[in-house]
């Protein structure tokens, strides 16, 4: 599993609730694409059409709060994003990311000290985060053991039919 | 230890758990709603063959119930197919109404299980003395073919809660309020246990105000000692043998925190933000388009009495639309039979069938470009009930009441007063 990432960064605030990052109208979909094509689409409609794919998503204080949509880590994925480093994450949301193989990073701060478009280096073994145009290193919170084996088998799905195939 | 440890130690076969530590449960019963056909595609993707247990397992169709489009009956129609495909036992069609009501009518939550749902609010029966928790589309997958789940033991944090509020100040009130000072992050990651003389008191529907909210500090899940009121509907409903867990004398928290609601007035969670909390009277002239009472918040027979004592002989006010939405079918039937429904319809409310109605904007009232909503749910996130430019306030179903009579934002106080 590549460990570093380097993207262009999408700055958002605290609190970016599950509807916000998939809205309930849409909650009947089912094809990835068409799921991935209307992330965030309760901050602004047009975010998803000018993601870059690869960019990094940054988020404030309990991201992913509300919903135990899945959506919104399946939108997240299909948009294109490499990774999500946050503040903090609600755990609904940490999960379900996790499962189906987009990495979190816990790195208080970096919201406040980046914005849009900054280019972001990610080392999520590690947790360090670098914004080298800012000379901004920063040090966030290793992903843990668990999950790091769950992304590394390349979500719990992989996983899962791994485990059954053992037993 | 707390009941939450035990329940948790228990249901992995170890005498006892550790906080942070990552432990895999047997899950006692499981719950998907009409959302997450993702659960059955995952299920698939997994080579899911057969469910765990035909009888551990409901699906419930409560927030497309009935279908409002072509794509949300596609899904009942596929989730209709994999039910009598895998011959559950339990199925709860567009008939029946929110799946955390409609578990606990029949049963299906005893103190004791460990309940894993596809819905956030999972955290309501933590009213029964269980260990709910939602999870999403993939982990139920996994659920659903092993009958186990992967949990990091959360730490425990009390929510002390002592005083008796003002007369017509209600649990959502007091919900709102702790909400308030903990924060909409407050409690990420951690079981919540709410203790005090206010919860002691409360019964069945205010006990599930409390766990349902929960969710919105973040929790993983809640839980209030069950009293002999709930013991008592436990008993008459009980689909299988349970076993009530107690915490130890002594238990030590990860944190206490201590809230006196003594003479509490109406709260209300402002937009766009459920700890947006402020006292009803601070929050200025708001006039209201739309009034919902519902949910698996604030639908229960007891949230529509309290509305139809503020409504009864009168007219809510010219251009607002007051919904009711009772929360299930057996809320439906005793809100008829008890005469509030007629109260609330003669008051000009309309009724709509049993589910979550409007609350994420899925049908059933949304909300247009401006528009404004006093609303008896759970959340007022920009854009939650319809567009983005419509404000949500959170209140009580009794101060929605009000806020109907009068078209603005309104204490229900002086009203339930003179009601008695």
């Amino acid at each position: 599993m590549k460990t570093n990432l380097t993207g262009p960064a999408l700055v958002l605030g605290n609190n970016i609730d599950t509807d916000q990052i998939y809205p309930g109208r849409f909650l009947e979909l089912v094809d990835p694409a068409e799921i991935g094509a209307r992330c965030l689409a309760g901050v602004s409609e047009d975010i998803a059409a000018r993601f870059p794919k690869g960019g990094i998503v940054v988020g404030g204080t309990n991201f992913g709060c509300g919903s135990s949509r899945e959506h919104a880590a399946i939108a997240l994925l299909n948009m294109g994003a490499s990774v999500v480093v946050a503040d903090s994450f609600a755990r609904i949301f940490y999960r379900n990311c996790i499962n189906l193989g987009l990495p979190l990073l816990v790195c208080p701060g970096l919201s406040r000290q980046t914005e849009t478009g900054d280019v972001l280096e990610v080392d999520i073994a590690t947790g360090r985060v670098a914004c080298p145009a800012k000379g901004l290193v920063l040090q966030g919170e290793p992903i843990g053991d668990y999950a790091l084996s769950i992304l590394e088998a390349g979500g719990i799905k992989p996983l899962f039919r791994q485990r059954r195939a053992q037993k | 230890m707390h009941a939450i440890e035990k329940i948790l130690a228990g249901h992995c076969g170890r005498p006892s758990v550790q906080a942070g530590e990552i432990v895999t449960a047997r899950v006692d019963f499981a719950e998907i709603n009409d959302l997450y056909l993702q659960t059955l595609v995952s299920f698939r993707e997994m080579d899911g063959e057969r469910v765990w247990d035909r009888e551990r397992v409901a699906f419930v169709f409560d927030h497309y119930a009935p279908a409002p489009t072509i794509r949300s009956a596609q899904i009942h129609k596929e989730m209709r197919e994999f039910v009598r495909e895998q011959q559950l036992r339990y199925h709860f069609d567009v008939n029946a109404g929110v799946c955390h009501q409609v578990l606990a009518e029949n049963g299906l939550v005893c103190p004791g299980d460990i309940l894993v749902a596809t819905d956030s609010h999972t955290t309501t029966h933590g009213a029964f003395g269980a260990m709910g928790t939602g999870v999403g589309a993939t982990d139920m997958a996994t659920l659903l073919i092993s009958g186990e789940l992967w949990f990091r033991v959360p730490e425990i944090v009390e929510l002390r809660i002592d005083g008796t509020p003002r007369p017509g100040v209600l649990p959502k009130d007091v919900i709102l309020f702790v909400l308030g000072k903990m924060r909409a992050d407050g409690a990420v990651y951690q079981a919540v246990d709410f203790t005090g003389s206010y919860v002691e008191q409360l019964g069945v529907a205010g006990r599930m105000v409390l766990c349902n909210m929960a969710v919105e500090m973040g929790a993983k899940t809640a839980y209030i000692q069950p009293n002999d009121e709930v013991l008592a509907y436990i008993e008459r409903r009980a689909a299988r043998p349970y076993q009530v867990q107690y915490t130890d004398p002594g238990y030590v928290y990860k944190a206490s925190y201590h809230f006196d609601v003594e003479g509490l007035e109406p709260q209300v969670a402002a937009p766009s933000s459920v700890d947006n909390v402020i006292p009803l009277a601070e929050a200025g002239t708001v006039a209201v388009n739309q009034c919902l009472i519902g949910t698996c918040t604030g639908g229960r027979l007891e949230d529509f009495q309290a509305a139809a004592r503020i409504l009864r002989g009168k007219k809510i006010a010219p251009g607002v639309r007051l919904l009711v939405i009772p929360a299930s079918s057996e809320v439906l039937r005793a809100c008829m039979d008890s005469g509030v429904l007629a109260t609330l319809l003669d008051a000009g409310a309309t009724v709509s069938t049993p589910g979550c109605g409007p609350c994420l904007s899925a049908h059933e009232g949304v909300l247009a470009e401006g528009e404004v909503c006093v609303t008896a749910s759970n959340r007022n996130f920009p854009g939650r009930m319809g567009h983005r430019g419509s404000k949500l306030y959170l209140a009580s179903p009794a101060t929605v009441a009000a806020s109907a009579l009068t078209g603005y934002l309104t204490s229900p106080c002086e009203f339930w007063e003179e009601a008695e």
